[in-house]
Order: C-alpha cells, then structure tokens, then sequence
C-alpha cells in the first residue's frame, strides 16, 4: 500500500509535467487545427533556457532560492514563447492555407531543426545540475521500513501547475485574449469579419503554449536534475497522448490526460517493467484514439462538406 | 494578409528602404533574444560532474549579423520576385522542349543506372552509394503508395523496413532459411503488421493517423531494443548471410559462382550482383506500382485522396482501400528491409530510428507525392546531398528539417512533380445553376 501510495505521487508529479505540455498541443490543435510537432523541442528548448539561466544566476552569487527560481521561471517562459512566436510566423503561418499535410511536414521539419540546433549549440551530452530545492515530508512510514515521502520540489511542481492552470483558465475565460481565441477556434472567417486579429490571436496561442512548455521544462529539470537535446521528443509525443485522451481542444482534458499518463506510466513502471514504459504509453494512444477519438471529455467532431 | 495586389498599383506599394531595413532590425532582435543564453552561453559537465560554463559572444554576434544580413536578402529578393502565387508565363517554344526532356529523363536515367556497375566498375564507393540511392527510391516508392497515391500520412514507415530486416536477419541466422525463401516472407511479415496496424487505426484522420503511425513506428523499435533474448537488444544481429545467386553462393570456393563460370573471383561481384538485385526489387516496387494505379483498387486510393467524404459517398469501402494501400507499402518497405539485412551483415535498432521515417517521407514530398520519376529523382537529390555534406555531419539533420521547411512553404506539392489523377473525365461538364437546382447536377 506504501509503495503504492509513493507511486501514485511520483506519477501526480510527472502527470503535471505531461499536463503542461499537452495544454500547447491542445490549443494550437483546437485554434489551427494542426498537430504542433515541434512542441515537445519546445518543452527541452525551454528546459535548456531554465539551467543556462540558473547556472548564470548562481555564479553572479545569487543565493536565495526562492528569489532564483522565480526569475529563471521568468527568463525561461520569456525566451521560450518567443521561440514559439517565431516557429508559428517562420513555419506554420505561411502555410495555413495549404493543403492539409503542408503543416505537418512543416512541422517535423521544425522539430528537426530544433533538435539538432540545441544539440549544436549545447553539445549532446546529458547536463546535470545539483538538486536545487532539497528536503520533503515524510508522510507515513511502514512497517517494514519503506518509507512514504513528498519531497519539496515534488510539492513546488504540483502547485506551480495549479497555480498557473487558474491563471490560464481565467486567461481563457475571461478575458478578451481568450474571447478572441474561442472564437477563432469556432470560425476564423467570420472572427475575422467581427474584428478579431486572427493573425495575432494565433501568435499569441503559440505563444502561450510555449511559455507553459517552458515552465514545464523547468519543472522537469527541476525534479529529474538534468536536459539532454533529445527529451522533447519521447516527452512530446506523451504529452500529445495526454491531449487526444483528454480530448484534444479541451483545457481540463489535457490536465486531465496529462495526470492519467503520468500516473499509468509510473505505476507501469513499477510493477510491471521500466523498460517497456515507453511502449505503454505508446499503446494507450492508439487504443484511445481505436475506442474513444474524441478522448474523455472532448466534443465529436462533425465531419462537414 | 498584407500582400501587395496585382496590378499597376504596384510600383507604388513597392517598401522602401526604411521599411526593410525596420524589418531587418526586428529580426535581428528577436534573435539576439532567442540566441542569447543557448548560443551565447555553452555549457558542460564539467571534470567533477559539476555543470561549467563559458560565453561565445562572438558567436553570438555572428548569428545575429547573419540574420540581419539574410532578413534583407530575403525581402529584397521577395522584391524582385514579386507576390507568390501569381501565373508566370512559360513560353510555348520552352513548354514543349521541357516536355521533351521530361519524357526522355526516365528511359535515360533507367539505361544511365543500368550501366552504373559497368561504367564504375572498378569504384566501390560509387557502387555502395549507387546501393544506398537505390534502396532509397525502392523505399521512396514503397511509402508513395501510402502517402502519395492513398494520401495517408505515415510516419512510422521505417517500422516495416526493420520488420523486414529482423525477418530476414532472424530466419536466416535462426533456422538457416535462404535469402530467397526469406524475400517473400519478409514482405509478408511486413503487410501482415501493417494490416494489424492498419485495421483498427485507418479510420482516423490524417494527422491522428500521422501520429498513430509514428507511436506504432516507435512501438516496434523499444520492443526490437527490449526483447533482447530474440533480436539482440541493441547489440543487434550480426552474421546475417550473404545473399546467393539463386542458390549458388558468391564465394572465392569451388563451389562458387566464379568457379562454375570460370572466371577469376572478386568481390566486387557480390556488390555488382547486389547493386542489380536492388534495381531488379526497385523496378518490381515501380511496375506492380503502375500497374495498380490502373485497377479499380488504385484508383480508388487515388480518389480517396483527393476527398475522402466523396469517396465514401459512391460507396467505396474507405477502410479496405486503406487497408490494402497500408499492407502493399509494408511490403515494399518489408523487401527493402530484407535486403537491407543482407547487404549489411549487420542490423541493429540505430537503423530504424524516426528519423529515418522522416527521411523516406522527405523523399516522397519531395518527388511530388505520387509521381514515381520524381521520387527517384529526389531519393538520389537527398542521399547525394547527404554524401556531400559527410563533411558536416553534425548540421545534416539541421539543413535536412530547414529544407523540409522551406520546401513546404515554397512548394508545398513537391519540387519536381505532382501526379494528377490517373483517371478522369475527357471532358468536364458545365452545370448551370439552373440545372443544378433542378436537380439534374
């Protein structure tokens, strides 16, 4: 029961990272209707930003950890959603009106260029940092000595998650931005007849996805201590699995798919084998999108002439 | 949005020198902050584990310089090209010399390729990277039925090439089966997962089935790496036999084929016999391609394509086209596997990586979806172009995905040809609207 009750933590903390990266997924698919390929290179691109902006800060003598990782929280979705405005206005914007693969292509293209330009630049190796935030609760301690424990950055991460998941369900919500951009997703032509920047509310989708990517990339070098150029690829396509189980176009979906990912893929992992996590996760795409297209809480799609 | 209109307005629309110069400084800028901290700065591990870091400023101000400079030969060329998308005029005379040369590149390059291992004889480089051109093309033209005739976007094609490779690989290392008892069942092997892949999945979307495919693709590669006990995990399969000709081994013995044909052994005959056994599976891919695009099958893919809503609405079985169109590419892929396994000796889960699939996949973009000179043309343009960058391996896959993205947005049809529908109509008729509220359109 111990274990499982660690393991279910474990998977919580990892299903908030998926969750993350999958509500960018979910929003660029709802708005233009296209798989953004290049979001999980997004995701390592942020998480790259988040440890060059932390080693800087701790080598200027910045030694107050809260005040540290709120600027590289900063620093790193800044960098980051400019680098997703860039890939839309390179990449995608001029193809909107293409045929239907054009995108696609487009955007595996980018994934490659990406990949191999953070490889380039920061060498292939695996870059580990010190654990930044140490400590944790002990919650319960069995009896035969396996211990429960909710460590602190496990705690930051949940709540980060929380926190910024009101702001951006607000965001969406509420506010004009949001307006703008369900309106779009419902019908560019006449959003554009009404006065709606399409053009922008597009720019700021990307933009929005890629600065939650960022934090999650941040978190994940927060909790795993390490990036490597080539984690946006296995990370993407999980998260893209947490959105189309959740039901692509849906905000709750993705949190919602995001956790069961990351719960399935822990608990997978510990009572069956590590080695075969991936195809797990891999698995449950494809029996969703066999049994349930439109995921656990999306709408079904009417195909129209 | 902003694209200037036709006409005679347009010397007057024409922006002037601020104007480029406002845009160049913009995105100067923007890279400036997107280069700054992940070029700027380099950072290691360093000798105690620790993460060390150094600056490249100098780098950095390189980059920026070079998309300043590139931002204003971008918009001075997009000058002097004018808008896109307008008509431009061939001329007659032109028109009909370049439909010359279109109808005689194909016989040229077939008889060109035919001669191949006699003209180069003697060259074991050109003869390996002619093999690799030309597992290319097979491959390229084996995705085409998929991607370009049926319009399905497959990512994970690369999982029936090492289906067919490990077929091979471990039949023959296994139970001691012939390369030629092993042809056939590789390509079995291969259709039979696609239709296994393809019954439940191809009754999704395009991109859901893109991304499908890509997950099954990844599937077969964890589980080739896992299962160590029977593929090797990541050692691979070594020793994979060579392949024979019908029967009589290409070996310096007796029993070997220079000996029975009496002449003096060498072993650039087996790369020679090879280089043919790949043109000889090529050219099947090709033919069995051709001929199908005439059957009632091939121009239901070929419809499917074009619009699937229609398709189903004249009672065409969406699902078995599919189907059949998924397994006949597997096949394909599951032969060029098989000879992939024997040309090598070697196979190991390094081979059959994504990006490969994408790389297949590029070709046929590239070719112009479903025409078949155009995806030879492209497989030798890409490898050839690999080979001359062997220098730069390091930024290969980087000029690879930026090529793939410019192409999309300059021709997103393919460079060198698009195939119309096979099939239609001679002559098309005009509805008037009256006809067609009466009912008779």
């Amino acid at each position: 029961m111990d274990y499982f009750a660690q393991q279910l933590i474990n998977g919580i903390v990892l299903g908030s990272i998926y969750g993350l990266i999958a509500i960018g997924y979910t929003m660029v698919y709802g708005i233009v209707g296209m798989i953004n390929f290049a979001h999980g290179d997004i995701f390592m691109i942020g998480g790259f930003i988040a440890l060059i902006s932390f080693l800087i800060l701790v080598s200027i003598g910045l030694t107050v950890v809260p005040v540290i990782l709120l600027i590289v929280l900063l620093v790193s979705m800044a960098i980051t959603a400019l680098y997703g405005w860039t890939v839309e206005r390179i990449a995608y914007r001029p193809l909107r009106h293409s045929f239907r693969l054009a995108p696609m292509l487009s955007a595996i293209g980018m994934s490659f260029v990406l990949t191999n330009y953070s490889q380039i630049a920061q060498g292939a190796r695996v870059k580990p940092v010190p654990p930044i935030i140490t400590g944790g609760y002990t919650l319960h301690e069995g009896s035969e000595g396996f211990v429960v424990r909710l460590s602190n950055v496990q705690i930051i991460v949940v709540i980060t998650t929380v926190v910024l998941l009101a702001i951006f369900t607000w965001l969406v919500s509420r506010t004009r931005l949001g307006r703008d951009m369900r309106a779009c997703e419902q019908d560019q032509t006449m959003a554009a007849l009404l006065g709606v920047d399409v053009d922008r509310t597009i720019s700021m989708t990307f933009v929005i996805g890629a600065a939650l990517a960022a934090v999650a990339g941040m978190m994940y070098l927060l909790y795993y201590g390490l990036v490597d150029f080539f984690m946006g690829f296995v990370a993407g396509i999980k998260a893209f699995t947490a959105a189309v189980l959740g039901g692509i176009g849906s905000l709750p979906g993705a949190m919602l798919g995001g956790l069961l990912i990351g719960l399935i893929e822990t608990l997978w992992s510990a009572y069956f084998s590590v080695e075969y996590k991936d195809v797990a996760a891999f698995s449950i795409l494809i029996v969703v999108l066999i049994f349930l297209p439109t995921g656990l809480l999306g709408r079904p799609e009417v195909e129209k002439v | 949005m902003t694209a200037p209109a036709p006409g005679p307005v347009q010397a007057s629309r024409l922006p002037g020198v601020a104007f480029i110069f406002k845009k160049a400084l913009i995105s100067a800028l923007v890279a400036l902050v997107l280069f700054s901290l992940m070029i700027g700065i380099r950072t290691e591990a360093g000798p105690t584990g620790q993460l060390i870091y150094w600056t490249r400023f100098g780098d950095l101000a390189a980059m920026v310089a070079t998309v300043f400079g590139g931002s204003i030969v971008v918009e001075l060329l997009r000058q002097w090209w004018g808008p896109v998308g307008t008509v431009r005029i061939v001329p007659p005379s032109v028109q009909s010399t370049l439909a010359v040369a279109r109808r005689a590149i194909a016989p040229i390059l077939l008889i060109f390729t035919f001669l191949v291992p006699v003209i180069f004889y003697d060259q074991r480089y050109i003869l390996d990277l002619g093999i690799l051109v030309l597992t290319y093309v097979m491959l390229g033209w084996g995705l085409n039925v998929v991607v370009g005739l049926a319009g399905l976007l497959d990512l994970g094609y690369v999982a029936f090439y090492a289906v067919g490779a490990y077929s091979y690989a471990l039949l023959s290392t296994n139970f001691g089966l012939s390369f030629w008892v092993c042809l056939p069942l590789a390509g079995i092997l291969a259709a039979f997962w696609g239709v296994l892949l393809g019954f439940p999945v191809l009754r999704l979307r395009g991109d859901y089935l893109a991304i499908v495919t890509l997950a099954f693709g990844e599937i077969i590669r964890l589980v080739i790496i896992n299962w160590q006990s029977l593929t090797g995990g990541p050692n691979g399969v070594s020793g994979i036999p060579r392949p024979s000709f019908f029967g009589i081994p290409l070996t310096p013995g007796d029993d070997g084929l220079a000996a029975k044909l009496g002449i003096e052994f060498s072993t650039t005959h087996r790369i020679v016999f090879l280089f043919y056994l790949i043109l000889a599976l090529a050219l099947l891919t090709n033919w069995v391609t051709i001929r199908l695009r005439r059957l009632p099958i091939g121009r239901a893919w070929e419809a499917l394509r074009e619009d699937e809503v229609a398709c189903r609405a004249l009672g065409i079985n969406t699902t078995t086209t599919k189907l059949t169109a998924f397994a006949t590419g597997a096949m394909f892929g599951g032969f060029a596997g098989a000879f992939f396994a024997t040309r090598q000796g070697f196979i190991s889960p390094e081979s059959f990586t994504f990006q490969e699939s994408a790389l297949v996949l590029a070709i046929v973009v590239l070719g112009g979806m479903g025409s078949q000179l155009g995806v030879a043309l492209a497989a030798l343009t890409m490898i050839g172009g690999f080979e001359l960058f062997r220098g730069f391996d390091q930024y290969r896959m980087l000029v690879f995905g930026l090529a793939m993205v410019l192409l999309m947005i300059w021709r997103p049809r393919g460079l060198i040809g698009h195939r119309a529908p096979t099939v239609f109509l001679r002559h098309s008729q005009a509805i008037s609207s009256e006809l067609a509220r009466e009912g008779r359109g």
